[in-house]
């Protein structure tokens, strides 16, 4: 059962050998040792491991790994460019969008796919589009405005 | 900070070697001069214990016993350092919850880190001051007096050519200064770094996701643990069988004492191993659930303590015309931090460094070193960045649990609790019962008074109106756990605010039925019941902030405002909510919230709103959402598929107004705007449909049967 997935992360070709059925946040987490996606459920309810794929935001904690072969998968790490953050991720730290961040990674993630589908989005499709991340320190009214700061600027990714 | 980060324990001569060189600001405790509540525990010199490090760059370290849970803290104490210490704020860097090097510290709760340590840091930066112009003075050759202090360089006030900065004064220094006179702190009239909103300190690292968090934790040969857990409450194991586990590759089984638990190199292997552990169960037959909860708190709690007492309450009852009876009810409700309880345990030589999501490193440090029979100082707890807490992570299960292992193991152990462990575990916040009997007479003075609180605890209950005739019993306290282990049928402890949720909901909500019953306006009759400044300025910033006006009360418009008013952790604090109620549903939607709040010094403006705009987002989620099913010691939300709380969707404006007063000092931010979102949305509720709400969680189904039953 184990095999060869090539993919694109953060802009870098990568290949494993490994069980193509393991979820993309374990081996973001251990083997790839990139820790900005994070556990929340383990159920794709709350969206604290949101990453991209091929631009689409997707939950990688049940996102099995065979799937994202061929594909460009990106996590909060791949969104900064030669030192300058991702416009949501300016607009996040300029609004105070987050407090104890440990969703953050995830609500942007998630933002920068909502950019992806709707590049100016309402603040109803940003609300619609924001709905299945959970943040519990309450945020919420702050990463909208960051979102409907960015909006309009495009999505980078 | 290899050195520091490598080590145990070091001395304060290793630990300067440590940080590089440089000064070293310890301060004893008598010279802090305030009555901090990080000083009660062990003190200096048997701890470092260090408040502030100068390195001879010019950065500044400031050492917090409190951690960072995301209320902005590392921020503010930084602020507060630098306002004192007259340093720019950007040369800070924050050290919080390392029992190695921070000042001894009970926790990170109660809203204490702003309130009491806050004034401690500022008077430790205050000494460091006088040190560094002492310094100053014999590198200039001047008096201390003829020198000021600005961004870091100390000038000679008649000759600003003549200067030396924080960093030149540190060069080539490995020393500590121990300080006992008592600085003067700078007057607010004077602060250009405290009251402004500088970006947090945290935030580069959140939004890039850098931060680190216990989960993130990486040590050489770490192996990840799952647990075999009890199904239910109380469950005892009749047969554990952990040999098919330990046939699959890479996967060791330890019983330490009981605890047992499938180790393997990454997560997935160990979930699978757990799975393949064969379990079975002895479980106790459920006595209570949800729906007979209540008449057991009622009938099990324990003999009442008296909160408050004044007047007679039969002469209270007769100086009444209108007396209004009610009882009042809430759930259990859960913690549910976005990061579960987490830890990565390394023993070496007979020592434990333990890397924790926590509340409470220095009680956990306590805690491991009695379950090892070890010196405090072998125990070392670090705290990286932590996933939310609200209460909820203070109980330090994790952090035994992994240490254990990693002992068992004799390899470094990550115990990450699952969210269905968490949802297990969690010290809820306990389910309570609230009487009230009250009377206002003719002309809409409250005269009665007669409150009784079940589990929730006293913290709220006390009357904050003027009122003659009072008696405020508690059932039980909720810090008790001594009492509440008796009659919960699983743990329960702090909740944001502990116990003033479930007081502001009945207390507020009484008020309001007074109001209604004395034919009067909500804002009018509470102002009419108070002379107490604080709460009438903060009455009427609320209600200038909203544009209250008087108008028919209840409106019976489907659509309702709400108001409800508290004191908690010395700030007052009022909540004006905008709803709608779908009559046929009973679904009730929170349009609009604004809050007043007078706090005392407020630190950093922006941060002060974006815990209370936090406070009401979460507030939101026990108000309409949030009530834990259970049977007996079944936990049947396990989940945020069936356990659900505040999305986007819900969250209305929120609009937060701080009250200026400079008067009382700093007082605590990160739990009153919380307290009355229970009854800030059942007033307007009952304004918007003209039915009360008894039970939080508000469901749709409640509001139904309140409006049928109105």
């Amino acid at each position: 059962m184990r095999e060869t997935i090539r993919f694109t992360l953060n802009g870098k070709s990568t290949s494993l050998s490994t069980d193509p059925s393991r979820m993309l946040l374990w081996v973001l987490r251990t083997d790839l040792e990139l820790t900005g996606p994070k556990y929340g459920c383990g159920m794709g309810l709350c969206g604290a491991c949101t990453v991209l794929v091929d631009g689409e935001a997707v939950r990688s904690c049940v996102t099995d790994l065979g799937s994202v072969g061929g594909k460009r998968v990106t996590t909060i790490e791949g969104l900064e460019q030669d030192g300058k953050l991702h416009p949501l991720q300016q607009a996040f730290y300029e609004h105070g969008a987050y407090q104890c961040g440990y969703c953050t990674s995830g609500m942007i993630m998630n933002a920068a796919g909502l950019l992806h589908d709707h590049p100016h989005p309402t603040r109803e499709q940003i609300v619609e589009g924001m709905e299945g991340n959970l943040c519990r320190c309450g945020a919420h009214q702050r990463i909208v405005a960051a979102i409907e700061a960015v909006s309009g600027q495009g999505g980078r990714p | 900070m290899s050195a520091l980060g490598q080590a145990t324990r070091l001395d304060r001569r290793g630990f300067v070697k440590a940080l590089g060189g440089g000064i070293l600001i310890l301060v004893s405790a008598p010279a802090l001069g305030c009555s901090a509540e990080a000083q009660r525990g062990p003190q200096y010199p048997s701890d470092i214990n260090a408040y502030l490090h100068i390195a001879a760059d010019g950065k500044v370290t400031l050492f917090s016993g409190k951690i960072e849970m995301g209320q902005g803290i590392m921020t503010s104490l930084a602020q507060e350092a630098a306002e004192e210490l007259g340093a720019p704020l950007d040369a800070f860097t924050v050290v919080a919850g390392d029992t190695a090097s921070c000042p001894w510290d009970a926790g990170t709760w109660g809203s204490m880190s702003t309130r009491f340590f806050g004034p401690a840091v500022r008077a430790a930066a205050a000494q460091a001051r006088l040190v560094l112009t002492d310094l100053a003075a014999q590198r200039l050759g001047v008096s201390r007096g003829a020198l000021t202090v600005e961004n870091g360089v100390v000038y000679v006030a008649a000759d600003r050519g003549r200067h030396v900065s924080f960093g030149e004064l540190a060069r080539g220094r490995a020393i500590t200064h121990t300080v006992g006179e008592q600085a003067v702190l700078r007057a607010v009239s004077q602060f250009t770094v405290m009251g402004t909103s500088p970006q947090r300190l945290d935030g580069r690292a959140k939004v890039t996701g850098a931060a680190t968090y216990a989960g993130d934790i990486r040590r050489p040969g770490m192996l990840y643990a799952r647990i075999v857990r009890p199904p239910v409450h109380g469950a005892t194991p009749r047969r554990l069988d952990t040999s098919a586990a330990e046939a699959m590759p890479g996967v060791t089984a330890v019983n330490h004492d009981g605890l047992v638990a499938v180790l393997a190199r990454d997560p997935e292997t160990a979930a699978k191993a757990l799975a393949a552990v064969q379990a079975e169960w002895d479980v106790p037959a459920a006595t209570v659930n949800a729906d007979t909860i209540y008449d057991h708190l009622v009938s099990a709690a324990p003999g009442s303590e008296t909160v408050q007492a004044a007047g007679d309450l039969d002469a209270g009852a007769a100086a009444s015309t209108r007396t209004v009876d009610a009882t009042y009810y809430n759930a259990y409700v859960a913690h549910a931090p976005m990061e579960p309880h987490t830890a990565v345990a390394e023993w070496k030589d007979g020592q434990v460094t333990i890397w924790a999501s926590t509340q409470s490193p220095f009680g956990h440090q306590a805690q491991v070193a009695r379950a090892f029979h070890l010196p405090t100082a072998s125990v070392r707890v670090i705290t990286p960045f932590v996933g939310g807490g609200f209460g909820g992570k203070g109980s330090g299960a994790q952090v035994v649990e992994a240490a254990r292992l990693a002992q068992a193991a004799g390899k470094p152990v990550m115990v990450a609790w699952t969210r269905e462990e968490e949802f297990f575990y969690d010290t809820y916040r306990p389910a309570a019962v609230m009487k009230v009997r009250s009377g206002v007479d003719a002309a809409g003075n409250v005269k009665l008074w007669d409150y009784a609180v079940y589990a929730a605890g006293s913290r709220g209950a006390e009357v904050i109106y003027d009122v003659p005739n009072v008696r405020v019993r508690a059932f039980g306290e909720q810090s008790d756990t001594r009492s509440t282990e008796a009659y919960h049928p699983f743990a329960t402890g702090p909740w944001r605010a502990p116990g003033a949720n479930s007081n502001r909901f009945a207390a507020e909500q009484q008020m309001d039925a007074m109001a209604a019953a004395a034919g009067m306006d909500p804002l009018e009759f509470r102002l009419k019941n108070t002379k107490d400044p604080r709460l009438a300025g903060v009455l009427r910033a609320a209600a200038q902030a909203y544009g209250w006006q008087p108008r028919a009360f209840p409106a019976k418009s489907g659509s309702g405002r709400g108001l409800a008013c508290g004191v908690d952790v010395g700030t007052y604090v009022v909540h004006i909510a905008d709803v709608t109620v779908d009559r046929a549903t009973g679904a009730v939607k929170v349009t609009r919230v604004v809050c007043a709040q007078d706090m005392g010094v407020v630190v950093n403006p922006d941060g002060a709103k974006m815990q209370t705009e936090g406070a009401i987002a979460m507030g939101l989620g026990y108000a309409l959402s949030e009530g834990l099913r259970f049977d007996g010691g079944r936990i049947e939300d396990t989940n945020f598929d069936t356990y659900a709380f505040t999305r986007f969707s819900w969250v209305p404006p929120i609009e937060v107004t701080l009250v200026r007063n400079d008067e009382p000092g700093t007082q605590g931010g990160g739990e009153p705007g919380v307290i009355n979102m229970g009854a800030v949305v059942a007033n307007a509720i009952f304004d918007a449909v003209g039915a009360r709400v008894y039970y939080l969680p508000m469901t749709p189904d409640r509001v139904l049967a309140a409006i049928r039953s109105a």
